[in-house]
């Protein structure tokens, strides 16, 4: 059968047509890929940009901070490093300048208790005293899995907090804006921590001696307490 | 011509339709698949009292007294825990440990009960109700550190946690350790004694954490940690085995005469 010519040039389209398709359709899906990874790169950066301006106000009053890092011992304790810092008056404001510079980390990266790629996100502080600090991802996921590891990360955050910003009584810890049960398989986050549980203790610190002694009372989950509140029987034996 | 270019037409429609059904019935097929996978994984029996919660596949106290220890090596299936440069994995670790320890508590008169034989990974919840369920046991979960000088063992109890009671007086699962916290402090006392004598530069008292799989656990409960996964060779933790599983099991051993056992599965010391 003959074709007649119009037919050939309409099969010879379809033809290059097939043809164009199958090159395009793999560079349009590196696109598609591409877009998608960028957008999620953009989001973690605007949502640091957002929460990032935090920085330090040389206006602000200079004061001894008190920033919890790794003793050095390798005993899984936190102690005091005194640091000059300009602090905001703010209590939000403060919490997150001190959480950022204990996050930046000590001059002696050895006794770093955080990831260096973690970060905070958000902070907030409840009337009733409950801060609830969101971090990166990466918290949970840079640091080395282990009951010593993460427990020393949580008391570094909560010592610093508790020296630093009074207002703080509770902690809760979010990664990236959720709660989750563990902090990296091991350590229990779906409680909030009681910070400032001893009222003014200021005292206590000036040695920056090893603070690990007082850590067993700080530390304790505290949601318990919060509930208890209603039945007085329980609640009366809690401080 | 015009007849030709329907047919044409038609068999593409055709086939076209017959690839979106196939398309469509794996996509049931994969959903289908999907949604029963989440069921046999469930967890978190939220609000659930520890009484209410026995798990029949589990043998029941057979006499008075401390006779059961529930180990539990930790991590498992996709969760590998603390991981080491050389290719060292917590959850496989920890379950040579967890054979050891358990032939040293059986030769202690023990009866062993494990949370996991396999590359299984339980929820918490699912391994505190094994402890839970049953009378007169200790629990005991067995993790490998990723930090720590290699060479030495932890153990840890939880922090003082406010007892709550409910109406019904039984223990509250999210609170479940808080009667036990000094109980669980003596029989860790006892373990990490021995550790030290056998593991230099381990400490000489028990830890506090606030450590997930303890918190929910309504028995005297300790988490044993050993550093770590850093070490070059896999046979430095091997080695340590031994040590650990006796140590473990002399510590049970001397703490189960100072343990009054509770009348019922989950009621106060």
């Amino acid at each position: 059968m003959i074709l007649p010519r119009w037919r050939w040039w309409f099969l010879a389209a379809l033809f290059l047509a097939v043809v164009i398709a199958a090159i395009y359709l793999p560079i349009l899906r590196r696109n598609i890929k591409q877009a998608a990874k960028l957008q999620q790169r953009t989001e973690e950066q605007a949502r640091r940009e957002l929460t990032q301006p935090t920085v330090i106000n040389p206006a602000d009053p200079k004061v001894k901070a008190k920033l919890y890092w790794a003793s050095g011992a390798d005993d899984g304790t936190v102690s005091a490093v005194t640091v000059d810092l300009p602090l905001s008056n703010e209590p939000v404001l403060r919490a997150k300048q001190v959480l950022n510079t204990l996050l930046a980390g000590p001059v002696d990266t050895e006794l770093r208790t955080l990831p260096p790629d973690a970060a905070l996100l958000a902070f907030y502080l409840l009337p009733d005293g409950t801060a609830i600090a969101d971090f990166s991802e990466a918290l949970a996921t840079s640091i080395p899995s282990g009951i010593e590891s993460e427990q020393m990360a949580v008391d570094s955050i909560a010592k610093t907090l508790e020296a630093n910003v009074p207002q703080v009584r509770r902690l809760k810890i979010l990664i990236h804006g959720q709660e989750t049960e563990t902090l990296a398989g091991h350590l229990d986050l779906s409680q909030a921590f009681v910070v400032n549980a001893v009222a003014p203790r200021a005292a206590a610190d000036v040695s920056g001696a090893p603070a690990s002694t007082s850590a067993a009372q700080q530390l304790t989950p505290a949601d318990t307490a919060v509930k208890l509140a209603a039945i007085p029987n329980s609640a009366s034996t809690k401080p | 011509m015009l007849l030709d270019v329907g047919l044409f037409v038609r068999n593409i429609i055709s086939r076209r339709l017959s690839v979106a059904f196939f398309v469509l019935a794996v996509c049931v097929f994969a959903v289908a698949a999907a949604s029963q996978a989440p069921q046999q994984s469930s967890a978190a029996p939220a609000g659930q009292q520890s009484p209410a919660s026995p798990n029949a596949a589990l043998p029941a106290a057979v006499a008075a007294g401390l006779n059961i220890v529930v180990l539990d090596p930790a991590h498992g299936g996709t969760d590998l825990g603390a991981r080491g440069t050389g290719g060292i994995h917590e959850s496989d670790i920890v379950l040579e440990f967890a054979a050891q320890v358990r032939t040293a508590l059986e030769a202690q008169g023990f009866q062993v009960v494990q949370t996991r034989q396999g590359n299984a990974n339980p929820s918490f919840d699912d391994r505190s109700a094994m402890a839970n369920a049953q009378r007169g046991a200790i629990f005991i979960t067995v993790h490998i550190a990723s930090t720590g000088t290699p060479g030495t063992a932890r153990v840890y109890v939880m922090n003082d946690m406010a007892a709550g009671v409910d109406a019904t007086g039984l223990i509250p699962w999210d609170r479940a350790q808080a009667p036990f916290v000094s109980l669980s402090r003596k029989l860790g006392d006892q373990v990490q004694g021995l550790l030290a004598q056998r593991f230099k530069g381990s400490p000489a008292n028990v830890q506090t954490a606030s450590v997930r799989q303890l918190r929910t656990t309504a028995a005297p409960a300790i988490a044993v940690e050993i550093s770590s996964v850093t070490v070059e060779d896999r046979a430095q933790l091997d080695h340590m085995a031994p040590g650990v599983a006796d140590a473990i099991a002399r510590g049970a051993a001397a703490f189960r005469p100072t343990y009054v056992v509770p009348a019922n599965p989950g009621e106060r010391p």
